[in-house]
């Protein structure tokens, strides 16, 4: 199994958390269900929703006819295993295309069985207006019902806690093993997601959902291909190439008139054979595999896709909008810098900040220990029976109480102040200068006394992840506009904006500018994606044309986004919009290459069949191919060989990397349109020769 | 040399029509003020103060298209009537009688259409009435039709009416049309005209002895203002049966010269207009220089295969009558089978080029008579129809190739395609397969069920491939509203002239309304900024994939059926046999 990510090479970020991945057993299981699924995908019931293909089943059809009957459509002079071969040819193209189709659905499918395994037959045990409990079983479950889940059962259905705390496995939705608490009044802590287990104590539980509208039931058949719908381009590219088909249909049998007025009749076989030469077979057949794969690569990627046509519209995103934290920088501010004050040195300022940080769980207590460490302040230990101060929103200050009466403290810069006010002592305007100074930087001061003296100032800053900025110098290259939103007030946001290199910012950010900065954007023909998990970011993940959801939030920020990451990582964002334009591309590349094929394919058919009555045609016999019938057989053989030579390539899909529209089209344009032009002279001349050596 | 200065000659003029036409008709068209305007607003303002015409609303694209249909179809009636009564009317001094009505009926197809298929000869089937008030009429109304739907496509498309959901108003965009481009254009290029030579009177013919003694009836009328028409606005249709050959339609090489550029000036100037309202004066370049590119490519060809002559005369060995076909400075050389000696190959050859390619047809030789690869160029010119195409439907036909082309290479940067920063979906879709599937169909049905019954068969002067020529051209003439003639095919026929007729209507309007509609769809949707992400559709390498899905998707849909008719024709003539 290849692994995506290789796919996009240039999006660096690796995940060795990979989930779902389907187990290499599964494999054959795949390949089995591809092959039953190439035959029964024959019903032409089914195949009618292909045009190009159905055209390719008609044709194989009136070709059987002929193997029996060969002058069922008028006298003709082509041999019978000439028809048969015509027939066999057209037979294994179909096979090809359903190949394809099968194939790609099969991958969905076996991911879809794992999650389906914990869809088992869950009994529920449903509390009645009397109080009493019943069991039923999970199917039975309504929106609305309130139930009662004990430890080691699996929660039935989607819902919100109404009652108890509990810690929950919900490994079997996102992977994640670490337990999760889920208690009742929180946003994101009380809903619960059905499938996932309760590790401890009970939880109640009011359902949200209706059977078959669960998260889960949403996501297996999402996976399987069982409710795929077409995309918006998809539909309308078969509609294009319905009316190519159609074109290319009506020169066909128009040639047969013009072929009778030359006294050059034309084969009723060689003709079926022109006109499937002549659609577009290749795009035809592999179209659907290539959205299917498409899904399945975002869902590689523990990204549920609500459609494709959201996956379709993230390729053509224009601005994304990312939350400051959690997204670009790490979401916690670390400690960076020491700046004591004169007459401190940096060591005594690193271990007074470090002692009062000992006992602090906070990540930003953690960072100023090991930046002390760093610098070399080795033996770090609080004396006895010290008491620690938790950080309180009143106070705004931690530290440590000493037996002997001293007290370090560190905090903002207000709160220290008023400390050593309150202990009747001057403060020192250094400190605030110093203060002052991280704060015009972007970073966040925090200022570390002992007892009335200050020692100086700890430089807290946010910690961009490693790698954005190089993401967001890609996303300017495709052409994406790159703006970030915080809480944090302009200073600090413009430094972070800078280092990380967005194009723009929104510092002080609420809610509802998020959702006033996307009608902006949009009003202007731009189509925005953004990331959320709050039930207050639901509007702007409802108004964005993408937006993602973190499945760690909300159930309203899941139903008002149109996808959901289950890692609840938001800077996947950038990697799902790659994944959409690598969808476009593809489908692109294969239309475009199976056009440009066409050119050949009358060099290699218009000679062979007038050659008889009109011998001078020799002149257009450019490849040299000999015999009309070997013509014609190499090639049909070639429109037919073709598909499965390109399954791996729809399955995953071309070569991605960014850059602008320009060099994309030049590149693009260069292997599938000149390609697509100059392979099949070459393939059916290859086809042509090895034709020769078994004497046909 | 002189084929070169020759060249040079017309591309420097051309680039100046260009960019001085499409520059005026940028301003007009977008309600500017321009030198003319003091002269024409008073007329405007009181035709549609007499009219009642609400000059300001915009049109849905559905009313506008209306409007059009509306329009066209009762100028079409009036000169039905015209036709058939030119008998009872004045200005009739040679008593004419009334045309048949299936001949009346497929001459105000071809010229409402402004296709001028004529299956008459003008001098002795048409009174001077049915010329001015018919004929002149009715190329005055199809010419200054076709300009305004592709004005009012080409708002829809850039977009002109911000916040508007219409194109305009398609009798303001008629007026303006009439005034302001056509009327001065007219003007002066009928005095140009009437100064070299071109008659301009009411007198019908005139009585000579000629040079051997016997008498002679010279035909003549109200040519120049006739001319003027027939080239500028792409219509085609001659005051006389041998049209721009005839040396009182076009008596000598600055005539000849003037009538090509007249043909091309506004389809030419039309594009340069669009680079200017979509404020991308580049995207305007590349269309031209494709169109351009294509044009120059047909006119090397055709004026290759006809300066080599024909092998049959001069060096085919064992057949060879040995005939000098080579230039000199005694002669041209080339085949000037139906050419006039006035013009020779090149100049003959630039005006078949020019004339098929904007769906003019008007000829200055014969295109019957061109070898068959040399035929072949015009008939491939129609059948693309938009290398600068005929006034205002060219230059639809090739955005139309666009759409097309931008959605089938589009993809390839990874976004959903977009054309001019308009989303292309569905909807768009559609009605461009309608407008793709339409030339093929009216070409190609119509030639097959020809070649298969008598019918069809009778009217052919030639068989074997030049006779599928022959079929294949006129259809490909009327679908692509040409009204060119190959010649050696009596068009006269109840077949030919109800077949005809609906091929010509239908290759007209079902287009039009479709790209219409396109333009309508297009219109109410956002429109997105380009960026370095969008698809840019303004460089050489878009011009040139949009090139190549044109000769792809447009020119491969006819090659078999020119394997059969002209290039047979021509493998036939270098193993010694013509037809």
């Amino acid at each position: 199994m290849q692994n995506p990510v290789e796919s996009i090479e240039s999006f660096t970020v690796q995940r060795n958390d990979r989930k779902h991945k389907p187990a290499m057993s599964n494999q054959s299981l795949i390949l089995q269900q591809a092959l039953t699924g190439m035959f029964t995908k024959l019903d032409p019931r089914l195949m009618i929703k292909n045009p190009v293909m159905f055209v390719v089943e008609i044709g194989f059809l009136l070709t059987l006819v002929m193997s029996f009957q060969p002058q069922i459509f008028g006298p003709t002079l082509v041999t019978q295993s000439y028809v048969v071969g015509v027939m066999v040819i057209l037979f294994v193209t179909l096979l090809f295309a359903n190949f394809a189709e099968a194939y790609a659905e099969g991958r969905g499918k076996a991911q879809a069985d794992s999650l389906k395994k914990t869809r088992s037959t869950t009994q529920a045990r449903l509390i009645l207006a009397d109080g009493t409990e019943k069991l039923v079983g999970a199917s039975d479950l309504r929106a609305g019902n309130i139930v009662r889940v004990t430890m080691g059962e699996i929660i039935p259905s989607d819902g919100e806690v109404m009652e108890g705390i509990a810690s929950a496995d919900e490994s079997a939705i996102t992977g994640e093993s670490a337990p999760v608490i889920k208690e009742p009044g929180t946003d994101m802590a009380s809903s619960v997601t059905g499938g996932t287990k309760v590790l401890s104590d009970y939880l109640l539980i009011k359902i949200t959902s209706n059977p078959g509208e669960s998260f889960l039931d949403k996501m297996v058949a999402l996976v399987e291909g069982a409710k795929r719908q077409k995309t918006p381009n998809e539909i309308a590219l078969t509609v294009l190439l319905a009316a190519l088909t159609l074109v290319f249909l009506m020169v066909c049998v128009t040639l047969v008139f013009y072929a009778g007025y030359s006294k050059s009749p034309l084969d009723t076989a060689t003709l079926i054979a022109l006109l499937v030469c002549l659609i577009p077979t290749t795009i035809g057949a592999l179209l659907s595999a290539i959205g299917i794969a498409g899904m399945d690569r975002v869902s590689r990627f523990n990204v549920i896709a609500m459609s494709g046509k959201a996956v379709e519209a993230s390729g053509d995103i224009g601005v994304l909008i990312l939350d400051k934290t959690g997204t670009i920088t790490l979401g916690n501010r670390l400690a960076s810098e020491f700046i004591p004050v004169a007459g401190k040195t940096v060591d005594q300022l690193a271990r007074m900040a470090a002692c009062s940080s000992l006992d602090d769980t906070t990540p930003e207590g953690k960072s100023i220990v090991e930046l002390a460490k760093r610098l070399g302040v080795t033996d770090l230990n609080n004396p006895a029976n010290t008491t620690s101060v938790e950080f309180s929103a009143e106070t705004r200050s931690s530290g440590v109480d000493w037996e002997d009466g001293t007290r370090v403290r560190k905090g903002a810069m207000d709160a220290i102040k008023r400390f050593i006010l309150d202990q009747g002592w001057q403060w020192s305007s250094e400190a605030q200068e110093l203060a002052e100074q991280v704060a015009r930087q972007g970073g966040t001061p925090l200022v570390v006394a002992c007892n009335t003296e200050v020692y100086g100032v700890i430089h807290l800053k946010d910690i961009i992840k490693p790698g954005m900025a190089e993401r967001f110098a890609q996303m300017r290259t495709m052409g994406i506009k790159t703006i970030m939103c915080t809480g944090d007030n302009p200073i600090t946001a413009e430094v972070i904006a800078r280092e990380a290199g967005v194009d723009d910012f929104v510092a002080e950010a609420k809610p509802e500018d998020k959702i006033a900065l996307i009608k902006k954007y949009q009003s202007q023909g731009l189509l925005v994606a953004m990331t959320g998990d709050g039930t207050n970011d639901a509007p702007a993940l409802a108004q964005a044309d993408v937006g993602l959801a973190m499945n760690s939030g909300t159930q309203a920020a899941k139903e008002a986004a149109n996808m959901i990451d289950l890692d609840s990582d938001p800077s996947k964002l950038i990697d799902v919009v790659s994944i959409g334009k690598q969808l476009l591309i593809t489908r692109g590349a294969l239309t475009t290459f199976s056009v440009a094929n066409d050119i050949a394919k009358y060099f290699a058919i218009i000679p062979a069949i007038f050659i008889v009555a009109i011998p001078a045609m020799k002149a257009f016999d450019i490849m040299g191919l000999g015999s009309a019938d070997n013509a014609i057989l190499s090639a049909l053989i070639f429109n037919a060989v073709i598909i499965p030579l390109l399954i791996p390539l729809a399955l995953k899909g071309v070569q991605f990397k960014p850059m602008s529209a320009n060099q994309l089209l030049t590149r693009n344009i260069l292997i599938y349109g000149l390609g697509g032009i100059i392979a099949p002279f070459i393939g059916i001349k290859a086809i042509s020769l090895a034709l020769n050596l078994f004497g046909l | 040399m002189f084929e070169i200065t020759y060249l040079l000659f017309f591309l420097v003029a051309s680039l100046l029509i260009t960019v001085c036409l499409g520059g005026y008709m940028a301003k007009v068209f977008n309600y500017q003020p321009t030198l003319l305007t003091p002269i024409f607003e008073p007329i405007e303002k009181l035709s549609l103060y007499i009219t009642g015409i609400q000059s300001t609303g915009s049109q849905h694209w559905k009313q506008y298209a209306f409007d059009f249909l509306l329009f066209n179809l009762v100028c079409g009636f009036v000169t039905f009537l015209i036709l058939s009564f030119q008998h009872l009317l004045p200005l009739n001094p040679l008593h004419l009688a009334g045309m048949e009505p299936w001949q009346a009926f497929n001459t105000i197809c071809s010229f409402v259409t402004n296709t001028n298929w004529q299956s008459y000869s003008g001098e002795v089937a048409l009174s001077n009435f049915s010329q001015i008030a018919g004929i002149t009429f009715m190329m005055i109304v199809g010419a200054v039709s076709g300009l305004a739907v592709c004005v009012g496509f080409l708002r829809g498309l850039t977009n002109r009416h911000s916040g508007n959901s219409g194109l305009g108003h398609f009798y303001q965009d008629f007026l303006k049309s009439l005034l302001y481009v056509f009327l001065p254009l007219l003007l002066v290029g009928s005095l140009f005209f009437i100064s070299q030579g071109v008659p301009q009177t009411l007198q019908q013919q005139v009585s000579v002895t000629a040079l051997e003694g016997a008498p002679q009836n010279i035909a003549f009328g109200p040519v120049a203002s006739l001319l003027t028409i027939k080239q500028l606005g792409t219509n085609g249709g001659g005051f006389f049966n041998a049209n721009s050959a005839h040396p009182f339609e076009n008596p000598n090489p600055l005539t000849n010269f003037i009538e090509i550029l007249m043909e091309l000036a506004i389809p030419m100037g039309l594009v340069y207009m669009f680079g200017v309202w979509l404020k991308n004066r580049m995207q305007g370049w590349v269309i031209w220089g494709a169109m351009m590119a294509v044009f120059l490519s047909f006119l090397w060809m055709g004026n290759a295969f006809e300066q080599a002559g024909n092998p049959i005369l001069s060096h085919l060995p064992s057949i060879s009558v040995g005939i000098d076909q080579q230039s000199s400075s005694l002669q041209s050389g080339g085949n000037m089978e139906g050419k006039e000696v006035r013009f020779g190959v090149l100049p003959s050859m630039l005006f078949t080029v020019a004339t098929t390619g904007t769906s003019t047809g008007a000829v200055n030789n014969m295109h019957d008579s061109l070898t068959p690869i040399g035929g072949l160029v015009p008939l491939a010119d129609m059948m693309l129809n938009i290398i600068f195409g005929g006034v205002g439907v060219g230059l639809m036909g090739f955005l139309l190739y666009g759409i097309i082309a931008v959605f089938l290479t589009g993809l390839m940067v990874g976004r959903t395609p977009e054309i001019f920063g308009k989303k292309i979906e569905k909807p768009e879709i559609i009605l461009a397969s309608i407008a793709i599937l339409l030339h093929p169909l009216l070409i190609l049905v119509p030639t097959a069920i020809a070649t298969m019954n008598d019918f069809g068969l009778s009217s052919l002067n030639n068989l074997g491939p030049h006779g599928l020529s022959e079929i294949l051209y006129a259809y490909t003439s009327a679908a692509a509203n040409n009204g060119s003639a190959f010649a050696g095919l009596n068009a006269n026929t109840p077949w030919y002239n109800i077949s005809l007729g609906i091929v010509i209507l239908l290759g007209r309007y079902i287009s039009i309304i479709a790209l219409l509609a396109i333009a309508g769809s297009l219109l109410s949707k956002t429109k997105m900024e380009p960026g370095p992400g969008t698809l840019p559709t303004n460089t050489l390498l878009f011009g040139g994939v949009w090139l190549g899905v044109i000769l792809i998707v447009g020119a491969l849909t006819f090659v078999p059926v020119l394997v059969l008719g002209p290039l047979a024709d021509q493998l036939a003539m270098l193993n010694g046999t013509l037809f």
